[in-house]
């Protein structure tokens, strides 16, 4: 349903992004990998709308969205998290995911300050949804507290759960393991899997943990210096002997 | 290290001297039809020199003086202590809200008119401050040009009732809508503008309206103003001597009582009472609502919040707009006031002085935005001798304050939802 064609980035006289290619399947998590610096967060960032690609086409749906602003490009169901946790530090947990589900709540201003039925039912729904995904991440005793008081890993599942309130079709995690413990990212490894097939969210995923991705992609993208390098299944990408040489050999 | 700020002392106190030597040293004289320029006397050239060696020496042991200010903040006990637990700061603020208003409603019957009066223009200052706290402290635009709407407002009912003989209730609506709509139509182009820019160009917009209120002579009256606007009536009852609307009746003949010009006066106060209540409920509902959540989102991390699906300027135009209605709000009940309005009561002053109750009351707060409106509005008039030095002390004061306590009196929280049973 996402189909990224020939997407390139060019910054001055660096060119981030050269000529990537992919696509996202229904239920489908498909990583990208690649060193440091290869312009993977750079890819997101162009399907986020946060840049306007410099050439390439992104199609979701069939339609083309490259270019078009990043608020529009979310509520069309195209949702991201940050290689570093952008949480609203000094609001509370539950008024994060709030916030993310300012599309789901009734906005008119007027039945707002007079508080009708039909504001405050959308209200509680928001609630209570945001309760749901709370105990989806073991963070529900914490709700009242602030986000910026969590420990790492809670603010790593927060951010994770604030994407999933919005209803997304496609979620993008940048590095969602980075700096967690061995027994976070076993959790992580299935709420991936889970957030896949309860939730028929397609997952794309960077992150250079490579036992996460080999165990969890349906297909993996290796970009390196901006370049696509190969492209496969976890079998196919543990093979490829460019692959080994350029990434996984050095690691 | 000391050379360079022996350097720097030196040209501030140079600088001193070239601006001081005309401004005080030479006087314009009249003598019959000619005006001749004057040396001033010995004293002043004194005055002028001593300043300069002090700004001199200031500058020279400055890092030094401010040094000692840091222990001035250590001295204020309040400076650093821990913010109080949500409910017992929001409890509290209840309490110092409706003490207030208890204070408010029996003031108008223990004290002199002319403490009406200044009431009165406390509750508008309030009005405007709240407004303006919605821009500065929620949504975090800075607005230098917040006069201005205050003056559509103002402005507005003074025409349609000059015009149409449209009354004060029907101008206050309109006012405010009219307000918010200018507030609509600027914010649009100029919120994409960040931080200097945005403030530079809203001062710009408060001077383009004074500037076209003062020369549009013929629907305005420019420098003259616009006179004789109407007082708010009560169900049809008016407050004068003589009744001067087609259809109304006057409040002291239908009560059997002598007439008293301090009856309109009271009204007038309780009306600005009702609406500045009225305004700070209204502004407290909409913290709580999805909007004000967005404009502290935005404020926190505008990528994150864009990533989640909200638009940037949508938020901030929001913020612009309901900040531009309340003081259309609140110049509509400044116009039925004074009785009489000119483009003087909307110099950019004004802007700064809201914009200075905003920060001073601690950027969001409203109990906080409230005091600090009490507390600007008032002193200058207790210390009356001191009018001349009002903008100096203001000056200091707000300096204090920002070493002192940089977060304002009381630094706000927005109050956030909860969810219960965890
Ligand atoms: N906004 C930008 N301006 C200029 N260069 C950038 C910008 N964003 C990323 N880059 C450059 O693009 C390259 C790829 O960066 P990035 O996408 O963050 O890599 P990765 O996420 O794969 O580690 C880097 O060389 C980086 O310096
Ligand atoms: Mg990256």
């Amino acid at each position: 349903m996402l189909e990224v064609q020939n997407l390139s980035m060019r910054f001055g006289g660096l060119l981030a992004v050269d000529q990537v290619s992919l696509d996202v399947q229904e239920r489908e998590v498909v990583s990208i990998i690649g060193p440091n610096g290869a312009g993977k967060t750079t890819v997101f960032n162009c399907l986020s709308g946060f840049y306007r690609p410099t050439g390439g086409r992104i199609l979701l749906d069939g339609r083309e969205i490259q270019g078009k602003p990043d608020y529009r490009i979310s509520r069309l169901g195209l949702v991201r998290t940050f290689q570093h946790v952008r949480l609203f530090n000094r609001m509370t947990v539950v008024e994060n995911l709030m916030v993310a589900q300012h599309r789901h709540l009734n906005t008119n201003l007027l039945s707002g300050l007079i508080a009708t039925p039909g504001y405050r039912s959308r209200e509680q729904k928001a609630l209570d949804r945001a309760a749901y995904w709370l105990e989806r991440v073991g963070l529900l005793e914490l709700a009242n507290r602030d986000a910026g008081n969590l420990a790492y890993g809670q603010q790593r599942r927060l951010e994770i759960a604030r994407c999933m309130v919005t209803e997304p079709r496609i979620l993008m995690l940048d590095e969602p393991a980075a700096g967690l413990n061995p027994a976070e990212t076993r959790e992580l490894n299935q709420l991936i899997v889970s957030l896949k097939e309860d939730y028929n969210v397609s997952v794309v995923l960077i992150e250079h943990d490579m036992s996460l991705v080999m165990g969890i992609s349906d297909r993996i993208n290796v970009i390196s210096q901006g370049r696509p390098l190969a492209s496969g299944t976890p079998e196919e990408i543990r093979s490829n002997d460019e692959v080994i040489k350029a990434y996984l050999g050095e690691a | 290290m000391m050379a360079q700020s022996f350097r720097h002392a030196l040209f501030c106190g140079v600088i001193t001297l070239i601006i001081a030597w005309p401004i005080l040293g030479l006087k314009l004289v009249a003598e019959g039809t000619s005006i001749t320029v004057r040396g001033a006397d010995a004293f002043t050239w004194a005055a002028v020199a001593v300043a300069a060696v002090v700004v001199f020496t200031f500058q020279l042991f400055r890092d030094r003086l401010m040094g000692r200010l840091e222990v001035l903040q250590a001295l204020n006990p309040l400076a650093n202590r821990e913010p109080l637990p949500d409910a017992k700061r929001i409890r509290l603020e209840n309490i110092g809200m409706v003490l207030l208003i208890a204070v408010a409603l029996v003031w108008p019957f223990l004290v002199s008119r002319g403490s009406v009066d200044l009431a009165t223009l406390v509750l508008i200052y309030i009005m405007l401050a709240l407004g303006l706290n919605v821009v500065v402290g929620l949504a975090g635009l800075l607005d230098l040009g917040y006069v201005a709407f205050y003056a559509v407002g103002a402005y507005t009912f003074a025409l349609l009732s000059s015009y149409w003989g449209v009354s004060f209730w029907m101008a206050l609506p309109i006012g405010a809508l009219l307000a918010a709509l200018f507030g609509l139509v600027l914010g649009f182009p100029v919120l994409r503008l960040r931080g200097d820019y945005l403030a530079i160009v809203t001062l710009g917009f408060g001077e383009i309206i004074r500037i076209l209120l003062n020369n549009w002579t013929s629907l305005t009256g420019g420098p003259n103003g616009i006179g004789g606007i109407p007082d708010p009536t009560l169900f049809g009852m008016e407050f004068g001597r003589r009744v001067r609307g087609e259809g109304n009746v006057s409040f002291h003949e239908t009560f059997g009582i002598p007439y008293s010009s301090e009856h309109k006066v009271i009204f007038l106060y309780l009306i600005a009472l009702v609406l500045a209540v009225f305004t700070a409920l209204v502004i407290r509902r909409l913290m709580r609502m999805p909007v004000g959540r967005s404009w502290e989102a935005l404020r926190e991390d505008e990528i994150a919040a864009r990533s989640l699906g909200l638009s940037r300027t949508g938020v901030k135009l929001s913020a612009f707009t309901i900040g531009a209605f309340f003081a259309g709000f609140a110049g509509t009940v400044f116009a039925s006031k004074q009785g009489f309005i000119s483009p003087e009561s909307f110099v950019f002053l004004e802007s700064a002085i809201i914009l200075a109750i905003v920060v001073l009351g601690g950027m969001g707060s409203q109990l906080g935005v409230i005091l600090a409106a009490i507390a600007v509005t008032i002193l200058p008039e207790l210390a009356r001798e001191f009018a001349e030095y009002r903008m100096l002390i203001f000056g200091a004061a707000m300096v204090l304050m920002m070493v002192w306590r940089p977060q304002g009196l009381l630094p706000m929280r927005r109050r956030h939802i909860k969810l219960k049973g965890v």
